[in-house]
């Protein structure tokens, strides 16, 4: 017969290594863009983009004034805001002014050109090419009186909420 | 920095994996990066791919990103991702022996 024996503690302790595994990659993205100025649907195109270049599966969902920017009569003339944009250079006052807007727009995109950032088209373009997929929002869609002859042909369906989270499943969402 | 042995030779690579001598690439050093990433065996167009990446590199001073390679390489966007499906942006400069691109699109 043997006795189990406790074994003694340790009378020098050492502080517990704690192992941190390396951070899971990200697998896949979902972008929902609910902007229609210019300043807010480049970021969600080109950080989508972005992730399809280095390896991410990234997928856009299009829902109110965000549809303007995949809306074949829209997205040609996109406007940076003059009013009510905190970071624009110039007083709120000047910002209303008749032809403010289009102004400030016509320089952005002159400035964009320069450095190469391609156009709306074009990114929507270079997105569908990369394989990331491109949704329109049907409750926003039925609330602009939009059907999908209104939209760009690169889109991959109108998906209701519903339908989004489920398509979503696994990716970071992020919203603009 | 680590460095690490492909096709025989011996080569110095960041945390990435990206080369740290442009120079020292060969393309056995190409096709062993391309088995490591799984893409290998590299075919005629990613020759082409290659090709272009380097000769631009070595004439801009930098390596040119997704965008610029499907405009000038004759391998447009869609056939990139499928030639680098695992992310063209960065793979296209790695095989080709170049640094990471600065640039986002």
């Amino acid at each position: 017969m043997t006795t189990a024996v406790a074994e003694p503690e340790p009378t020098t302790t050492t502080p517990p290594q704690i192992e941190t595994p390396a951070p899971e990659p990200i697998r896949a993205v979902s972008l929902i863009l609910s902007k229609g100025s210019l300043d807010m649907a480049y970021p969600g195109l080109i950080m989508a983009n972005g992730a399809r270049m280095t390896g991410i599966e990234a997928n856009l969902f299009f829902t109110f004034w965000g549809l303007d920017i995949i809306t074949e009569k829209r997205l040609d003339h996109l406007h940076t805001p003059t009013v009510g944009n905190p970071s624009m250079p110039i007083p709120t006052m000047l910002g209303g002014l008749p032809g403010m807007e289009a102004l400030t727009s016509k320089f952005m995109k002159k400035r964009m050109d320069e450095l190469e950032i391609p156009p709306v088209r074009e990114m929507l373009e270079i997105l569908s090419d990369s394989g990331a997929q491109l949704y329109a929002c049907r409750m926003a869609m039925d609330m602009f009186g939009l059907t999908e002859k209104n939209l760009v042909p690169q889109i991959s369906g109108v998906l209701t909420v519903m339908d989004f989270w489920d398509m979503a499943a696994g990716s970071q969402v992020i919203f603009i | 920095m680590p460095a690490i042995e492909y096709a025989g030779t011996s080569v110095e690579v960041n945390d990435e994996g990206f080369l740290l001598q442009s120079d020292s690439w060969t393309r056995e050093i190409a096709e062993a990066i391309a088995a490591e990433v799984g893409i290998g065996p590299l075919t005629e167009k990613h020759w082409q791919v290659i090709e272009f990446c380097r000769q631009d590199a070595a004439e801009q001073g930098q390596p040119p990103g997704l965008r610029r390679i499907s405009k000038l390489s004759g391998i447009n966007m869609k056939e990139l991702y499928q030639l680098f499906p695992k992310g063209p942006g960065k793979l296209a400069a790695r095989v080709s022996g170049l640094p990471k691109p600065q640039g986002c699109i």
